[in-house]
């Protein structure tokens, strides 16, 4: 929509704003202490309901009940003590309440809310008293369930977004740059097929553990990236990826976990210098290195080698590695982009792509001089599968640059900037055909 | 966050039930919307008189004109409207999708997310004052 339009509607709804009935403004200071109670226990409150319920619907519906119970209560009573299994017992019998309503009039959900009514009863009593394993067993419980194979990837990330993370349907949307109402639909179908193909709540046996994991990681580095790579809204999502990721990693310290966390702080530790202040993409090579994040850095560095040693360890770990070798030199000159060489060749070995392919021979170039780098390119390029990714054009046209082939250069940075999808490499791939425009004088 | 329900119904889906059918609709809903209420989801609600009840105004000319009807014919007509209190998108979608009236199938809901004219209104005040002290 244009802003223009969007205005007028706005407008046209102004008109008529004074005719809806407005009601008396809740009690702002407590509202405000249970939205932030809700931002940190609302995840867990839900996923444990969820194994209590059997019903991701339900259990929402339950907690949505219990924390307006505790709008409605806590002004008399106060905060309890411990606030969360006072929320998952409330949630309990609300979700009672909600069943046999149903019940009343509608017959065939009877038997459903005796099922229920007999699950919620036969649970251990002592809510109060589960301890902290269990509730983060319920967690990873859920996150498997939300990254389930059988749901389609932008379900899978919507999903986990909302009833792990505990953001808003509006907040997805806006990080991903798409409007709620098509969200919401991500979130509606996800939760229908959860129902249908009657998912269950459950962390897999072992033997699956290793493949369902691969999903879970899978689904916070597409959070990760889709963070990484957008303009304003980024900081946020690769924010978020992070904290789930260590989340995962507190509940299950598998080596690839590691691998995957200390993969996104090394990313990350370069937020600050990736962008100029107009907006501008820097690449590594230009980046100020004062400016990455020296905490993330060593945390990242530490989690990749505890990884390494584990020798079971996969591409999150590899990757991991190669962005360790750059997190710890001081220049491009400087880095060892032999060992980065030998990482890729290694990935490749597990995880064959041309992307990764592309990369190795941009490593190449680097050690080995830009024209064994160009010929690896051209061979990829010729095989076609990156004759659309903007960046094995730009990888070549730089390498073309770098060895005087400046007609060459120009058309492979053209081919880069027709396919390039993000405002920031527009601008940087331009400035860079605008600069080879100077070149052929200086040159001669 | 406020959401607007529209909610649609066929023409004569009423009045093609018994009266205890429609009584036992009415029970249903009006029940769960005490429900809604307790819990401040449901924070404003309105039934509309039936579409031939209407009459739309267009200003023509620097006048009024008067039509009767609604503005759009459609299969169904808007019956009624709440403004239900959710937490997100979904979450409206969810109480929705347990009204009793919607699932005894009397039409269609639209739900539209309020919009938040708090700064629009701000700076037309600040627009305002600058006249005055002008």
């Amino acid at each position: 929509m244009q802003a223009g339009e969007a205005r007028a509607q706005l407008c046209r709804g102004a008109a008529f704003a004074s005719l809806a009935w407005m009601p008396p403004p809740a009690p702002e200071q407590l509202s405000g202490t249970i939205e932030t109670l809700y931002r940190s226990e609302s995840g867990r409150v839900l996923a444990t309901l969820v194994r209590l319920l059997g019903d991701l619907d339900l259990a929402e519906e339950a907690m949505h009940e219990a924390f307006a119970a505790a709008l409605e209560s806590w002004p008399q009573t106060g905060i309890p003590e411990k606030p969360r299994p006072w929320l998952i017992s409330t949630a309990r019998f609300k979700a009672i309440d909600v069943m046999r309503r149903r019940a009343r009039f509608d017959g065939a959900q009877r038997e459903l809310a005796a099922n229920i009514e007999a699950r919620i009863k036969e649970a251990p009593l002592g809510v109060e008293e589960m301890d902290g394993e269990e509730i983060e067993d319920d967690r990873l419980r859920l996150i498997f369930t939300c990254c389930h194979p059988a749901l389609p990837p932008e379900g899978q990330v919507a999903l986990t977004l909302r009833e792990i993370c505990g953001l808003t349907t509006e907040e997805i949307a806006r990080a991903f740059l798409t409007t709620p109402a098509t969200l919401a639909q991500r979130i509606v179908r996800a939760k229908a097929l959860i129902r249908e193909k009657a998912i269950p709540y459950q962390v897999p046996a072992s033997q699956e553990l290793p493949a369902r994991l691969g999903t879970v990681l899978l689904v916070v580095y597409l959070i990760f990236n889709e963070g990484y790579s957008a303009e304003t809204t980024g900081a946020e999502l690769s924010r978020e990826a992070i904290r789930l990721g260590r989340l995962l990693l507190d509940l299950l310290p598998e080596p690839e976990v590691m691998g995957l966390v200390g993969l996104m702080l090394l990313q990350e530790s370069r937020r600050a210098a990736r962008i100029s202040a107009e907006g501008d993409l820097i690449l590594l090579e230009q980046q100020d290195r004062l400016l990455w994040n020296r905490e993330q850095i060593a945390e990242g560095i530490s989690l990749t080698e505890k990884a390494l040693r584990s020798r079971r360890f996969g591409a999150y770990t590899l990757q991991a590695a190669i962005a360790a070798v750059h997190a710890g030199s001081s220049s491009t000159a400087s880095t060892d982009w032999r060992q980065i060489a030998l990482l890729y060749d290694q990935l490749l070995r597990i995880q064959p792509s041309p992307v990764v392919e592309l990369n190795r021979a941009v490593a190449v170039a680097m050690c080995e001089g830009p024209e064994q780098g160009l010929g690896l390119i051209d061979d990829l390029l010729a095989r076609e599968e990156l004759a659309d990714y903007h960046l094995a054009h730009s990888a070549r046209a730089d390498l073309c640059r770098r060895l005087g082939r400046i007609p060459e250069a120009r058309a492979s940075y053209e081919r880069a900037l027709a396919l390039a999808p993000q405002e920031p490499e527009r601008r940087f791939l331009a400035r860079r055909l605008e600069e080879l425009k100077l070149r052929p004088q200086e040159l001669k | 966050m406020k959401y607007i329900c529209l909610g649609y119904i066929e023409p004569g889906k009423f009045e093609g039930m018994t009266e205890d059918e429609r009584n036992a609709v009415f029970d249903e809903c009006f029940e769960h919307n005490d429900h809604l209420r307790a819990k401040g989801h449901l924070v404003g609600e309105l039934a509309l008189q039936p579409p031939e009840t209407a009459l739309t105004l267009y200003w023509k000319n620097g006048k009024v004109a008067t039509t009767d009807g609604p503005y759009a014919e459609t299969k169904e007509q808007l019956g009624g409207l709440s403004i239900l209190e959710a937490r997100d998108l979904n979450h409206a979608i969810q109480l929705v999708s347990e009204l009793p009236g919607f699932k005894y199938g009397l039409g269609p809901i639209e739900i539209r997310p309020a919009a938040d004219l708090n700064e629009i209104i701000k700076a037309s005040e600040q627009r305002r004052r600058q006249k005055t002290t002008r």
